[in-house]
């Protein structure tokens, strides 16, 4: 015979454990299946640093306030009008609940990083970082009794007519629970589904996080008839470290020394203004830049006065004395590239450099150009970083309600299956991305999943 | 320069780490990691002495093993510490002593035990070892106390010398990107640091020690012996005052400061160990570095055979036990005193060092910049 519970949660990252602890404080008995085991638990969570909420007034860990209607701008900015209003401006406003409450799980806070001062107003800082954060939510759900399993995907849902009645775990066992919780992620880590709107160049990304985000769930689910929300190749992507591993890289594979130099593609010519603007508002452009190039590749190349301008990395560059011999390494052609930097370095006008503010030093009869931080590549040694597009998580989702319902197709919500974090990050998410939102996504949308699941099943 | 093996897996992590930064706010290393782009022998002994190893890093770490990564930071820094203490002990012939310390340090005690009891033996009749307690100042009987004071005084000494030359040679490496001088501020800094032993909390939830659950407490049994080991030794230093200042020679009242500051001292040299004791043998295996157990466990039982010893001699002393209870106590004191600068006694003075650079550095990092 199979088993009954209460509520029954799909995951094991921060929309899961916010989830999970918030149907348990409600009342109800929760079971959380985990696909990973237990060191891999919550996935994409496990890399994360930080969280965006709004707040009314500077804290001991935030810089200043932080109001609903700025995070409201800037993320209309960023999706460019591409997010459910309502939904959206529903979440932020439960945003500034939600430090207070995660707080209260245990998870803990500190000052922006070194190298992040510019998010130090916006956005919350983890203690000892994603894993810390997810430690303490994990330690809070285990005093409560949550139970939860490690190594046991899902692996089938059986819905009947919009509601859920069981999940097959591990291919074996049926669990049948009164609310289901879906917070599985995204499906990042599925190169094959990735492929089918991206083509063959998907087999050149390389994923940031978790392999174990193959959004198995996610199919499941629009499979048996619920909405689908978003577009299958928006996406968070930067461009990462071409060395780093095909999976679960993490953040320090990440290269912030773009505004710094040139980035050339396979064919040692330049494909878009480097300097365009401030880099934590233009990082995650680069990862869909680079995916359209050539082999999906690109080169960033500076020179020695740029080495220490910018956050180190796990690799170090590659290093030469000279252009051409940098082409050699690289294996570019190397008059190609020494034209390329020729062309660039004869367009540069000088200014006065600072990477602080958008400064003068621009090039002029450039194309494209590069309007800010531009300096001459002049000075040996020659430095390069090899970059692939990195993508951290995908935007294709299921469509919810306020409550964290997801709804179906042409029938509306569902009676007793919520959806929470990267799962359902499209609704909000259209395209673009600002910094520490994925967080909130799932914090927010967990908690009130959870709470939702709970009441539909314990009442 | 090319950096021998513990030190280039230290310096790739620290590499890893000052890309990733999640740590930062858990202790001091991070933060005096991020002050730098490269990593010498001399930092990464300065690091790792800077450690606590609490333990908060490994089980927050998403790069940790099975991660193909393997940062394991408690670990490896633990093994460049144990490495720091043979590479800056002086005089450098005596640095084998480190490769096997558990035994060296064991037959320093044995020979100390056996030194006093045939010493005792030889000077006087046999039978005063089990007969010298009826006398009220029996223990000048057993050895006169200029003979003590001779024999620990230059013992002591010769510590003295060998750990300044360990702690300058530390100094001198560890200070490679430091340039600042210390000052008053830098040094009382570091002795409220070493004093509560700020980084052994695990950025403020207690240290790990077992899995992921911060229930730890071994700065609390550390805190018993580390004052313990002040108490014992007040408890001496008033003694000998009291001997040679106010001419009031032992026996003491129960009441007198040698007697409760050497009690008191007693107990933390006996509870604190066994706590530390436990909580290693408890210890994730993941976190410690194998091969420097022996030097942890054979200066862990000296402190508690100096501690043991201690108050059973005072339990024991009108009783014909005194006499062989003396020559352990004397034994395992001597023997500690003389493999200090052998044993991982020298922890506190390198993390006491380590402590005073990490303050001078911080004014530094108050001027943090943003790069991005
Ligand atoms: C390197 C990196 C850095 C990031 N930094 C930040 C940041 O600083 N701030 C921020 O807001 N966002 C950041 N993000 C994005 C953030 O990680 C995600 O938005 C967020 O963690 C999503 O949470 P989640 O709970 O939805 O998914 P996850 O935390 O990924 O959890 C999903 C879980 O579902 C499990 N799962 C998958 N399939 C199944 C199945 N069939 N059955 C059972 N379980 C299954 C997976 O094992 C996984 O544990 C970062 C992402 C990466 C990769
Ligand atoms: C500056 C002063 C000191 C500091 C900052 C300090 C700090 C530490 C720390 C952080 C540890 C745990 C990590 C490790 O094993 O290396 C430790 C271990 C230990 N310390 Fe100290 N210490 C100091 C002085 C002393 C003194 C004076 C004694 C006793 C004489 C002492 C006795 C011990 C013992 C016995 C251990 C072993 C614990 C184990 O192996 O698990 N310490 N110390
Ligand atoms: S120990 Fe791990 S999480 Fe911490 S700073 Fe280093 S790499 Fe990052
Ligand atoms: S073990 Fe603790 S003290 Fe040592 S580096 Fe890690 S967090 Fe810091």
């Amino acid at each position: 015979m199979g088993e009954t519970w209460d509520v029954l949660v799909a995951g094991g990252g921060n929309a899961a454990l916010c989830a999970a602890i918030a149907a348990r404080r409600a009342g109800a008995r929760v079971l959380v299946v985990e696909a990973a085991p237990k060191f891999y638990r919550g996935g994409n969570t496990r890399h994360t640093r930080n969280m965006r909420c709004a707040h009314e007034t500077a804290t001991e860990h935030l810089t200043g306030p932080y109001t609903e209607d700025e995070f409201w701008d800037d993320l209309l900015r960023v999706t460019q009008g591409q997010t459910d209003e309502d939904l959206a401006r529903y979440m932020i406003a439960k945003s500034s609940h939600m430090l207070g409450w995660i707080g209260e799980q245990g998870v803990r806070f500190q000052p922006s990083l070194g190298g992040t001062l510019s998010l130090g107003r916006t956005n919350s800082f983890f203690l000892g970082g994603g894993r810390a954060m997810l430690n303490a939510l994990y330690l809070t759900a285990e005093k409560l009794g949550v139970e939860v399993r490690y190594d046991t995907p899902i692996t089938a849902l059986e819905i009947d007519n919009g509601r859920f009645r069981a999940a097959i775990l591990n291919g074996t066992t049926r669990i049948e629970a009164r609310s289901f919780v879906a917070a599985a992620g995204g499906f990042e880590a599925n190169l094959e589904w990735l492929k089918e709107s991206w083509g063959d160049r998907a087999e050149n990304f390389l994923i940031r996080g978790t392999p174990y985000n193959r959004g198995d769930v996610l199919r499941m689910l629009i499979d048996a008839g619920v909405e689908p929300v978003g577009d299958p190749t928006q996406c968070h992507a930067v461009a990462i470290d071409a060395r780093a591993p095909k999976f679960d890289g993490g953040i320090i594979t990440r290269l912030d020394c773009v505004v710094f130099g040139i980035v050339v593609n396979s064919e040692a010519r330049r494909f878009y203004d480097e300097g365009e603007d401030f880099w934590p508002k233009r990082y995650a452009i680069w990862g869909r830049l680079v995916a359209d190039q050539p082999d999906q590749i690109a080169y960033i190349l500076f020179d020695a006065k740029s080495l220490k301008m910018f956050m180190p990395s796990l690799y170090p560059p590659v290093t030469a004395g000279s252009i051409a011999e940098l082409a050699g390494k690289l294996g570019l052609d190397a008059a190609r590239l020494e034209a390329t930097v020729g062309d660039f370095n004869g367009a540069v006008r000088s200014g006065s450099f600072d990477h602080t503010v958008l400064d003068d030093c621009r090039t002029e009869g450039l194309n494209p150009p590069k309007t800010h931080w531009a300096r001459r590549i002049d000075e040996a040694p020659f430095y390069a970083y090899p970059v692939r597009p990195g993508i951290t998580f995908t935007y294709l989702g299921t469509r919810v309600d306020r409550h964290a319902r997801v709804r179906m197709a042409n029938v509306g919500p569902s009676e007793n299956m919520f959806a929470a974090g990267e799962i359902m990050a499209g609704n909000v998410l259209g395209r673009g991305y600002a910094a520490g939102i994925g967080m909130t996504i799932g914090g927010v949308f967990g908690r009130i999943a959870g709470e939702e699941a709970a009441r539909h099943a314990v009442g | 320069m090319q950096l021998a093996d513990h030190h280039a897996e230290a310096e790739r992590l620290m590499t890893i780490c000052n890309a990733c930064r999640y740590c930062e706010g858990l202790c001091a290393v991070f933060p005096a990691m991020e002050m730098r782009r490269s990593f010498g022998a001399g930092d990464l002994d300065y690091l790792a002495n800077l450690c606590h190893g609490c333990g908060a890093c490994y089980v927050d770490c998403q790069f940790s093993p099975p991660h193909e990564f393997e940062v394991n930071v408690p670990r490896t820094l633990a093994t460049v510490r144990a490495r720091s203490y043979r590479d800056h002990a002086w005089p450098g012939f005596l640095r084998s002593l480190f490769d096997h310390n558990g035994l060296a340090i064991s037959l320093a005690a044995a020979l100390g035990v056996a030194g006093f009891i045939l010493g005792f033996v030889s000077w006087h009749q046999p039978a005063v070892l089990v007969e010298a307690h009826r006398d009220p100042s029996s223990f000048y009987a057993l050895m006169p106390h200029e003979a003590m004071v001779t024999l620990f005084g230059t013992a002591f000494l010769l510590a003295l010398v060998a750990l300044a030359m360990g702690f300058r040679s530390f100094w001198r490496a560890a200070r490679e990107q430091i340039p600042e001088p210390a000052g008053g501020g830098s040094l009382l800094q570091a002795l409220r640091d070493a004093g509560t032993l700020r980084y052994l909390d695990g950025g403020g939830v207690g240290c790990y020690n077992e899995d992921e659950r911060p229930t730890d407490n071994r700065r609390f049994y550390h805190h018993l012996t580390f004052y313990g080991f002040l108490l014992c030794f007040a408890a001496t230093t008033s003694a000998t005052l009291m001997h040679y200042l106010l001419d009031m020679p032992a026996p003491y009242a129960w009441y007198m400061p040698p007697k409760v500051l050497g009690t008191l001292g007693g107990l933390g040299l006996i509870v604190g160990p066994v706590g530390l004791f436990l909580a290693r043998i408890r210890r994730d295996p993941e976190l410690n570095d194998a091969d420097c157990s022996g030097i942890d466990t054979a200066f862990i039982g000296m402190l508690f055979g100096t501690g043991l010893t201690g108050i059973l001699l005072m339990l024991l002393r009108q009783t014909p036990a005194m006499g062989i209870m003396l020559a352990l106590h004397l034994g395992f004191v001597l023997a500690l005193f003389v493999t200090m600068p052998y044993s991982k006694f020298v922890h506190g003075i390198y993390r006491y060092a380590a402590l005073v650079l990490y303050a001078l550095e911080r004014r530094r990092l108050g001027s943090k910049a943003d790069r991005s």
